[in-house]
């Protein structure tokens, strides 16, 4: 039975190959995604432990504000010079390198615009000399307090050079250094990562970073010679006490490194859901291709069955056949993997100026590359396999005899899992938990399969539909009868189409929905004529210059002014936002914010107003008193005065002024301006943005502006979400190459004949083509019916969450049909060829 | 196409289509096989010539030479006054589509067409109405006008290969190839087509080639070439069921003799 079925094997090449691709691709992505994040979880190792390497014992404060990696990021507490003094009072201690770093030290470039950042962190500095790697590469260390060194990147980036005159924005507004130096990290690098660093001399940095005088981020501490690290470390936690970490360098070297893996697993768990949609598209590949198979060797197995074949010697061969594609694909898809693991962290080092570690072959990769691979083409096998068996030997003598199979129980069977799909969607979203995702992925899933199990029984009447688009001519109305020939064929080719598209669309529909929620309640709620914020990076919202409110104010035209500062901090224990502004009453105006209870007058030093639905959960009433801190304060009780019901835009603790001392940066982020009757918002507004020309960062903009550069980022979050579906769209597209050629294949005799009577080449292809876009266009048009429904449920189950307005992206609907149409064409080029190339007597030549 | 046709001489004036010194070589070297040596011919207009001659003298090969579907590797054929020589695909794809119809011995009809679409088809893939009346004329001939809508797996054999002989007429062509297309068929359907194909000749003058190893079947022929070895080795004239199996015999001993010589 064996040679039988490697003869088999070697018979169906072309089909073989497609789906063995399919898979192939699938485990690539699977097992690339596993080297990338291996690759570069080692040059992260690498970077930091020779950050660390002259650092025996790292000494920091417990965060000041700690708060969940969902949530961003911590609040570093501070280090006193007092500490620095009780560690080097430490017997084995041989010196102490306070250290001052802190993200936020905006340069502005040559171009005078802010050097951005797209993520990687903007440090400012302390300079400590030539030491933990650095290295100068050009003039010297900073001296005097109006002096800085940069680092190559910022360098690089910014096109300044030394004796510039450079203005640096930080926790205060701008001032101006002279650069003085430029340097690199050994081994040639331009920096550690792709950050940006600013030095000062330590007093500046302590003073514009950390706004606290002699305080430091951490102490690095070298060990006397012969004293153990670890020794050490006991030693000075013990001279510490509490509130402080303490960590041997290779310690602190790990964990930073274990923060930045953090964040790569997440990456890679995104990545690996890609690829599990790829592979679940694979699947219907690789059951139609197998499907196919075991009907054209109906005769065969029926003839193996009647020489006394068992079924399940009948289901082996089929699976035999099934291990030998998964296996071939399995190791290919680990090569190429392996190739486009090294290919992307190549990419991302030389975009993060990191030093690859090498490429190396994580077991994960290899483990998930062969259970992946090989498991998908035997799940996905089994039901052919099965279907084999139970071919009768008398099949054997009949003339090919294989009646249409009724779809009645398909049809049963994938509406009950079409609603069982639905509703563990509706019921994920309904509730809250751990089992949620799972639910909805389930859900999804469920639902997926539930419709392409309809799709046969759809296909029919869609097809016949579709192809009236096509019957104007000849070769039109034959492509349109030979995709209903076989509804089955046709409908799980289109099925794995859909599943792209579905997820593409339904992911659009979300979005829309939200941009649109959000943009309605906007535009209802937002009142102020101009809005002044900035662009930062995330987690750092830019500010200006406090002193600028009071000339902003005077300017003609302006009626008032509110400015909005916001900051992380701890409330009754829990990390929070904290805003302050400085005029409650116009704010409530400007954002139509309504009281629920209690007043919304400007808050007193001491007082607070809070988000009704915030204060429920919470079970606060007006009259109680919560505890606050800020980064740079103390626990203070503020006395809840209002409360108001929240929008999308204000929904927590609202304080005055009073807490903009304990921030890190106290300065407005938002600036939110309100004209007087008939004034010229021209003027007025060249009139701000000449006051701010100090703040690069900040823009000022109409609400319409405001809303359109804030949203579209989601946009920018569609586009990815697109592309990274493509896969499981080409892979699709290989279903369709698969199906025609084989259309193909099995016609040739009718092909032949109609090139006997007359059909042009030109006219043959045509005919395949439409074929094809008749497919595709079906998958299009179901994977959108499906997306819209998908979206439709989750913006109905978000309700609550402020999505109000469903809203269906039909001008991108259009797009994607359209997409599919030409996919279509793309499909059949190769298979159009091919019927176009048959000779047409070996066609007409009777066996 | 209807004047193409009324214009058309009557029977025997001129040659529907001709070979001339038609060679046919297939492969090279050790494994060359020639199929055809210089085989001339013309078959006249408006008459219906049978092609005879063991298995592999290369009936098939001429027929197919003749009607654009295979190129001659040296030698002139024409098809009315159309020269095949130097024709590409587009040209003879248009030669088979205006000129030429085709009946094989099976695998004639597309099975996703019911049998009225299947006759149209040639009409409709160059784009043209059929006459109506010839159109009525053809059906109620072949007596297929209560199985239009049925498709091919609903038509038994016989039936089949009548919805082809109807299209290979409705459009009427320059000429009608057709390979043993009783091949397949029971006498009493077989002499069915084979009236229907010789009533196609005498009553509308339709020239028709046809390939058979019935000597039967001959017999309906106005003239019966018979080939071996990939040559024309005799011919007869009104040919008789037992004229035509006295020649095969004849020719049957020929060779041999030959050979041993
Ligand atoms: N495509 C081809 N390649 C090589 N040889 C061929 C090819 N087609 C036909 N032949 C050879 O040419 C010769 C003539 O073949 P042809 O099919 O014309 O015979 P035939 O008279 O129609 O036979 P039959 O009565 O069996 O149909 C045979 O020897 C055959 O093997
Ligand atoms: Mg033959």
């Amino acid at each position: 039975m064996l040679r039988a079925t490697v003869k088999s094997l070697l018979a169906r090449k072309l089909r073989l190959v497609l789906s063995g691709l399919a898979v192939l691709l699938g485990v690539m992505f699977v097992s690339g995604s596993f080297v990338l994040t291996d690759a570069l979880g080692r040059s992260f190792d690498n970077m930091f432990s020779s950050a660390m390497a002259e650092t025996d014992v790292l000494v920091a404060a417990d965060p000041a504000i700690d708060v969940s990696e969902l949530e961003g990021e911590a609040v570093p507490g501070l280090l006193r010079s007092a500490d620095r003094d009780t560690v080097a009072a430490v017997p084995g201690v041989a010196g102490v390198v306070g250290e001052v770093q802190a993200d936020g030290a905006r340069v502005i470039g040559a171009d005078g615009k802010v050097v951005t950042s797209f993520g990687p962190p903007r440090f400012g500095a302390n300079w400590t000399g030539e030491t933990g790697g650095l290295e100068l590469r050009e003039g010297r260390g900073p001296s005097a307090d109006d002096e800085i060194a940069i680092n190559v990147t910022l360098a690089e980036l910014s096109k300044l050079k030394v004796g510039d005159r450079v203005g640096v924005l930080t926790t205060k507004p701008k001032q101006m250094f002279t650069l003085v130096g430029v340097f690199g990290y050994e081994g040639g690098l331009p920096g550690r990562g792709p950050v940006h660093e600013v030095r000062f001399t330590e007093p500046v940095a302590q003073e514009l970073m950390l706004g606290t005088p002699g305080a430091y981020t951490s102490l690095s501490v070298t060990a006397a010679p012969g004293t153990d690290p670890a020794a050490l470390r006991d030693a000075i936690r013990g001279a510490l006490g509490d509130g402080y970490q303490v960590q041997t360098g290779a310690e602190a070297a790990a964990a930073i490194a274990d923060g930045f893996k953090e964040a790569l697993s997440f990456f890679n768990n995104i990545l690996l859901g890609f690829a599990g949609v790829a592979l679940f598209v694979g699947t219907f590949l690789i059951l139609n291709t197998f499907s196919i198979i075991v009907a054209q060797r109906t005769k065969e197995l029926a003839l193996s069955r009647a020489l006394g074949a068992s079924r399940r010697q009948v289901i082996g061969s089929v699976m035999v056949e099934a291990l030998v594609i998964g296996l071939v694909a399995a190791v290919l898809g680990l090569a190429a993997g392996v190739g486009v693991g090294a290919l992307l962290a190549e990419v991302a080092a030389s975009f993060s100026s990191l030093v690859l570690a090498g490429i190396g072959l994580p077991l994960a990769a290899v483990i998930s590359a062969f259970v992946v691979g090989i498991g998908v083409t035997m799940i996905a096998a089994l039901l052919p396999a099965v279907r084999a068996s139970r071919v009768p030997p008398v099949a054997a003598l009949q003339e090919v005899a294989t009646p249409d199979r009724p779809l009645t129980k398909l049809t049963v069977s994938g509406t009950v899992l079409g609603a069982l799909g639905t509703g563990a969607i509706a019921y994920g979203l309904a509730t809250d938990g751990d089992a949620v995702l799972w639910l909805l992925l389930g859900g999804v899933l469920a639902a997926f399969v539930g419709v392409a199990l309809l799709s046969p029984a759809l296909a029919r009447p869609a097809v016949s539909v579709l192809g009236r688009l096509f019957s104007w001519s000849v070769p039109g109305k034959l492509g349109r009868l030979n995709s209903g020939r076989n509804p089955r064929r046709t409908a799980i080719t289109a099925a794995a189409l859909m599943v792209g598209v579905a997820l593409i669309t339904g992911v659009n529909t979300i979005i829309t929905s939200a941009d649109r929620s959000l943009r309605g309640d906007a535009t209802d709620a937002f009142q102020a004529d101009l809005i002044i914020s900035g662009q930062g990076s995330p987690g750092m919202l830019p500010t200006f210059d406090e002193a600028l409110l009071p000339k902003m104010r005077e300017l003609a035209g302006v009626r008032s002014v509110a400015a909005e500062y916001n900051e992380q901090a701890v409330i009754d224990g829990e990390p929070r936002m904290a805003t302050a502004v400085t005029d409650l009453p116009t704010v409530v105006q400007d954002f139509s914010l309504v009281a629920a209870a209690g007043v919304l007058s400007q808050p007193a030093p001491g007082e607070v107003v809070v988000g009704e639905s915030y204060a429920a959960d919470s079970g606060l009433a007006v009259g109680d008193t919560v505890t606050a801190r800020l980064p740079r304060g103390e626990p203070t009780t503020f006395r809840i005065i209002g409360m108001y019901q929240a929008t999308p835009f204000y929904g927590g603790f609202i304080f005055g002024p009073d807490i903009v001392p304990g921030m890190r940066t106290p300065a407005p982020s938002f600036a939110y301006v309100r004209l007087a009757d008939g004034a010229d918002a021209a003027a007025a507004r060249k009139g701000l943005e000449a006051l701010l020309v100090d703040s690069p960062e900040m823009l000022v903009e109409d609400t319409g502006q405001f809303l359109d550069r804030e949203l579209g980022e989601s946009a920018q979050l569609l586009l990815m979400i697109q592309v990274l579906l493509g896969l499981a769209i080409l892979i699709a597209v290989l279903g369709v190459i698969n199906t025609l050629a084989l259309s193909v294949l099995e016609r040739t005799r009718e092909l032949g004949l109609l090139r006997a009577i007359g059909l042009s080449r030109a006219a043959t292809m045509r005919m395949v083509t439409v074929e094809a876009v008749v497919i595709t266009v079906f998958g299009a048009l179901l994977g959108v019916a499906v997306g819209i429904g998908l979206g439709a449920a989750v913006v109905q189950g978000l309700a609550d969450e402020g999505l109000k307005e469903l809203a269906i992206p039909w001008s991108q609907v259009g797009v994607y049909l359209v997409l599919g149409a030409l996919v279509g064409v793309l499909a059949a080029v190769l298979p159009a060829t091919r019927a176009a190339r048959i000779n047409v007597l070996s066609a007409i030549a009777h066996d | 196409m209807t004047s193409q046709v009324s214009d058309a001489p009557a029977a025997g004036a001129g040659a529907a289509a001709r070979a001339a010194d038609l060679w046919k070589v297939y492969g090279s070297g050790e494994a060359q096989v020639i199929a055809l040596r210089g085989v001339n011919v013309e078959l006249e207009r408006g008459r219906f010539t049978a092609i005879m001659g063991p298995s592999g003298s290369g009936k098939s090969t001429l027929m197919h030479c003749l009607a654009g579907l295979d190129t001659a590797t040296r030698g002139q054929i024409s098809v009315g006054d159309t020269a095949l020589t130097g024709l590409d695909d587009g040209g003879l794809t248009r030669l088979r589509r205006e000129k030429v119809g085709f009946i094989f011995q099976q695998f004639n009809l597309l099975p996703t067409l019911t049998a009225e679409e299947n006759i149209l088809l040639p009409l409709a893939i160059a784009g043209r109405k059929p006459d109506p009346e010839w159109y009525r004329t053809v059906i109620t001939t072949v007596g297929l006008a209560d199985r239009l809508t049925h498709r091919p797996s609903q038509l038994s054999g016989g039936q089949q290969q009548r919805v082809a002989c109807a299209r290979a007429l409705v459009s009427r062509p320059e000429v009608i190839f057709a390979d043993e297309p009783t091949g397949n068929l029971d006498s009493r359907s077989g002499a069915e087509i084979l009236n229907f194909l010789r009533r196609s000749v005498t009553e509308h003058g339709q020239t028709i080639v046809m390939v058979t190893h019935d000597a039967n079947a001959a017999s309906h022929a106005d003239r019966v070439i018979f080939l071996a070895d990939g040559q024309i080795v005799d011919e007869l004239t009104a040919p008789t069921a037992d004229a035509v199996l006295d020649r095969i015999k004849r020719l049957d001993a020929a060779p041999v003799a030959g050979a041993a010589e």
